[in-house]
């Protein structure tokens, strides 16, 4: 069977004003979102501490984030694990004054802990939802700042990295075009974090650099095909040459997109609670990179302006001629 | 006619025994089991086992069974509660003579280990346990040994007999004034001579030299103070009893140690957090029991209390010299051993080079006068001020030992005169832990319990089975007999992937799964791009058999340049990522390479197999009407 006829010939490159507009609005609200709400961090970036709480009864997120608000602290995120069972992240500056009080001889992280536990102990019985705790993570803050710092400079690597290969095994049209079409599907993922406010921690970083390498996969496979056609046909403009190349790929753009993402969604659904970020970002990423390989980097490639001449392997006999006496 | 070079025929049937051989440990399930380990100077041997056998049918505790390997007792248990359960009673029953450690046995055939087949360490976050990350203090780092170096300067300037010089630690270095140049010349040539760790430069009029730490020196120093605090962190929690702790260097300044089976955080940091540093202090002549009862202490002196209370139950106050004579990070090793003179028990201690001659230099003069050993402790602490966080050290000062100098030493020397060997071992230990020369703070910690590690692998397994079968079902039900090679191209990946990974001896932790799943994910593209390529010869009239063989070549260059992308990412995620991004980078960049060997030659060899042999085609099972 066939999921798409192989003969068809979609004019992807006609409605490209289309798709690069809304390309640029995804991307613009995206930055407007990361510059004005920012991503909601996890405690691997931020620093801070985490706590386990075990319910006797059946709570009600609702009713823990109200009892840690009363109590007084600030930007608390309660994530529920089941009926009972509920994670409470705290910033690093909560627990300050009685963690003060307490520190003593003990050592300063078990302090903190024991401080914080005791506070958030409080206030959950005095709302009247007892509940036993553990204290289970405390990140300090100088080693979060130092992932961010890191983070960013491996997203550059990634770029610059596959930026010179292309150009090398390709040219530099195709090269820029790549880099924006990836530029392009980690701005988006990232936007969706920070629209939707979904903790963005190590795994998730990890998860958007992958999305990186998949992106620039589904890139290559197209324009490994444009650089075919461009070679070998012989009356047509660029524009036939772009949207046939994204017609004869398309089959496997699809194939390759569902199979990918029928294991990330079996991640998302049966990888546990502790992959779940992760295995989001993967799977908006690979609907993103998917999509940006059809109807984004060809129209970039076009913009940049590419050409059959820029195909030809004529590099070499030129440098040979010029050799010659 | 569809052909395969044979050589690579062989290479596919290589590399699946290969998989399969070296996958297989991981099938074999692993017992919880308790390590015994003998302390010094106590034995594992026969009798041992036995007791520990005793021990244990006395309280009851069933056990699947007790074997000596090498040094060490393993003892198998049915399941990790009956296993916590075996760890106290062993602990009650064999004190400080031999450590009980929680561990997992594999059950892995001797054969299969003796070719080297283990099966995959678990992360923590599998297995449970405590992680800590711990930070050098580099600055208390470089400022100790600056001012070591401040007092070698002072003690040169006596040695060459020069006047009227001031030496002075800045924020950027060291000053030295001197009042004439020609002396200034002079000292600047012997200190370049003697200390080549610094830069030594000298004022426009040149009376002042300023001596600042080269680069190298100073990347040096850290380097050292890191690989000193993970030898002493090993030694200390070898003494935890934590089987497979694992202790790595994590960038510049950090030291990662994961504590598989520990749940107790508090215990382990007892032992991990507090640092420790020694040194040796002259004792000043005065009365320090009056110094203690009024305050009034002598200039040059300070207050010290013994680490043992007196016979009355009271501490015994010293006064030691505010000039420390050597530190810990001069001291290469102590070990507690008995006199061969009195056959007293007694501690061996050996300096290094500079510590040598800084204790020569003082025991010249003083022989019969006392010295003390000081024992400081830090605990850091994380308090709140004005909102804002602020570290801080607890500081705790012990004199652990307070002896006559009874000769000349230098390099090495023993104290003598102690009362058991007991006293003797602790203080080994504790001089030992003092040689740590940098202090270390906790920075972040994550308990794992134990029954969340299992659920992580529930989840893990039933996400790759689920992922694998659904690939599966798609490939088969689009591309057919093609799909079939390519599903058992993947499986042969799977198998691949695991076997290298087993081989490197990689920790799998959850984000290796992921990157499992992902690269099954992913992987499949290679077969996608072949088959589809088939498809498209087909379509152009060629026959079966070319189409085929130029599906396989033509695709080729494409999986090639993707794959090589893939790759760069990877690279990337692996230099940057700290722990568990690492684990996942590892499993990505594996996978990549795997892939593109399976995808391409595997799947080839199987599809050569089915449409070669000079059989005559009319159809190729691609699906899509052909």
């Amino acid at each position: 069977m066939e999921f798409f006829n192989p003969n068809s010939n979609v004019n992807f490159m006609g409605i490209r004003r289309y798709t690069v507009s809304i390309s640029v609005i995804l991307m613009l609200v995206s930055i407007f979102s990361l510059a004005t709400r920012g991503l909601n961090f996890g405690l691997d970036f931020t620093g801070g501490s985490e706590v386990e709480a075990t319910f006797a009864q059946p709570t009600e997120q609702r009713d823990v984030v109200v009892a840690l608000e009363k109590a007084g602290f600030k930007g608390a995120m309660v994530q529920r694990f089941d009926t009972k069972n509920f994670s409470i992240r705290l910033r690093p500056s909560e627990g300050g004054e009685s963690a003060k009080q307490q520190a003593g001889n003990e050592s300063g992280v078990d302090a903190r802990n024991n401080a914080i536990t005791a506070r958030v102990q409080k206030a959950l019985d005095d709302s009247g939802h007892p509940a036993k705790l553990k204290p289970s993570v405390f990140v300090g803050p100088q080693v979060g700042k130092e992932l961010a710092t890191n983070g960013i400079v491996a997203v550059i690597v990634v770029l610059s990295g596959i930026m010179i290969y292309i150009a090398i095994r390709f040219e530099w049209r195709f090269a820029a075009a790549t880099v924006l079409t990836e530029i392009h599907d980690v701005i988006i993922t990232l936007g969706f974090f920070s629209v939707t406010g979904i903790e963005f921690d190590l795994t998730v970083l990890a998860a958007v650099l992958a999305v990186d390498g998949y992106s620039v996969n589904d890139t290559i496979v197209v324009f490994d095909r444009v650089r075919e056609l461009f070679r070998s046909a012989r009356k047509d403009g660029p524009l036939e040459i772009l949207n046939r190349a994204v017609n004869n790929t398309l089959s496997r753009t699809i194939m390759t997109s569902l199979a990918t993402m029928l294991t990330v969604v079996a991640l998302f659904f049966f990888g546990g609670p502790t992959l779940h970020g992760f295995s989001l970002a993967l799977i908006v990423g690979i609907i993103i990179g998917t999509l940006s390989s059809i109807f984004f980097a060809c129209p970039m490639l076009h913009i940049f302006g590419v050409s059959k001449q820029d195909l030809m392997p004529k590099v070499r006999d030129e440098a040979e001629l010029a050799r010659r006496p | 006619m569809l052909e395969f070079p044979r050589w690579k025929n062989i290479l596919v049937i290589v590399m699946l025994l290969f998989s399969v051989l070296y996958a297989l440990p991981n099938l074999f399930p692993q017992d919880p089991a308790v390590q015994i380990i003998a302390n010094r100077g106590h034995l594992v041997d026969a009798a041992f086992k036995e007791r520990v056998q005793g021990a244990l049918e006395k309280q009851k505790v069933q056990f699947k069974s007790i074997e000596q390997v090498r040094d060490e007792l393993l003892v198998r248990l049915p399941n990790p509660d009956i296993q916590l359960k075996a760890a106290d009673v062993l602990r009650t029953e064999l004190g400080d003579d031999y450590t009980a450690a929680l561990n997992l046995a594999t059950t892995v055939p001797g054969w299969l280990k003796a070719i080297g087949g283990n099966p995959m360490q678990l992360g923590l976050d599998l297995r449970g346990g405590v992680h800590f990350l711990m930070e050098v203090d580099e600055a208390a780092v470089l400022d100790k040994r600056m001012s070591a170096f401040v007092d070698d300067i002072r003690s040169t300037i006596r040695s060459n007999s020069i006047r009227g010089a001031e030496v002075n630690r800045t924020a950027a270095g060291i000053n030295v004034h001197v009042a004439n140049a020609a002396d200034a010349a002079k000292l600047g040539g012997v200190i370049a001579n003697d200390i080549p760790q610094l830069d030594m430069k000298t004022s426009a009029d040149g009376t002042t030299l300023t001596g600042t730490l080269k680069p190298v020196e100073l990347k040096n120093i850290n380097d050292g103070a890191i690989e000193q605090n993970i030898g002493t962190l090993r030694n200390r929690i070898n003494q935890l009893g934590v089987a497979e702790p694992i202790i790595q260097r994590q960038g510049a300044s950090r030291i990662v140690v994961e504590l598989p089976g520990v749940q107790d955080t508090a215990q382990a940091k007892k032992v991990l957090g507090a640092t420790a540093t020694l040194e040796y202090r002259a004792n000043v002549d005065g009365n320090a029991a009056e110094a203690a009862a009024t305050g009034a202490v002598p200039p040059d002196a300070k207050l010290y209390f013994m680490h043992e209370m007196g016979p009355d139950g009271k501490p015994v106050p010293v006064l030691l010299s505010k000039k420390v004579i050597v530190s810990g990070d001069q001291l290469d090793s102590a070990a507690s051993s008995t006199d061969s003179q009195s056959g007293t028990p007694a501690v061996e201690v050996t300096l290094n080079n500079i510590g040598a001659r800084r204790m020569e230099d003082f025991t010249t003069d003083n022989v019969g006068r006392k010295m003390g050993v000081v024992y400081i402790e830090r605990t850091p602490e994380t308090k709140i001020v004005d909102g804002k966080e602020v570290r801080t050290v607890h500081i705790t000062e012990d004199v652990i030992n307070d002896a006559t100098i009874q000769g000349v030493f230098g390099k090495r020397f023993q104290t003598t005169g102690l009362a058991s060997l007991k006293e003797a071992s602790d203080l080994a230990l504790l001089l030992r832990a003092g040689a740590l020369a940098a202090p270390v703070d906790i920075v972040e910690q994550r308990v794992i319990g134990p029954s969340l590690g299992q659920d992580n692998i529930d989840a893990g397994k039933r996400a790759i089975i689920i992922g694998f079968l659904s690939v599966c079902v798609l490939m088969i039900f689009y591309y057919r007999l093609f799909g079939v090679i390519s599903v058992l191209s993947l499986f042969a990946n799977l198998l691949l992937l695991t076997a290298v990974l087993s081989l490197i001896n990689a920790t799998m932790t959850m984000p290796g799964i992921a990157g499992i799943v992902l690269t099954l994910g992913m992987a499949i593209d290679g077969n996608v791009l072949i088959i589809e390529r088939i498809r498209e010869e087909l379509r152009n009239g060629n026959t079966p058999v070319a189409s085929i063989k130029a599906g396989y070549e033509r695709a080729w260059t494409v999986i090639l340049d993707s794959n090589v992308a893939k790759l760069i990412a990877g690279v990337a995620l692996l230099a940057f990522g700290s722990g568990p991004v690492k684990g996942f980078a590892v499993v990505l960049l594996i996978g990549v390479l795997t892939s593109m060997f399976t995808s391409v030659t595997v799947s080839r060899a199987m599809a050569t197999i089915v449409y070669g042999g000079g059989k005559k085609i009319r159809k190729v099972s691609v699906g899509g009407g052909f």
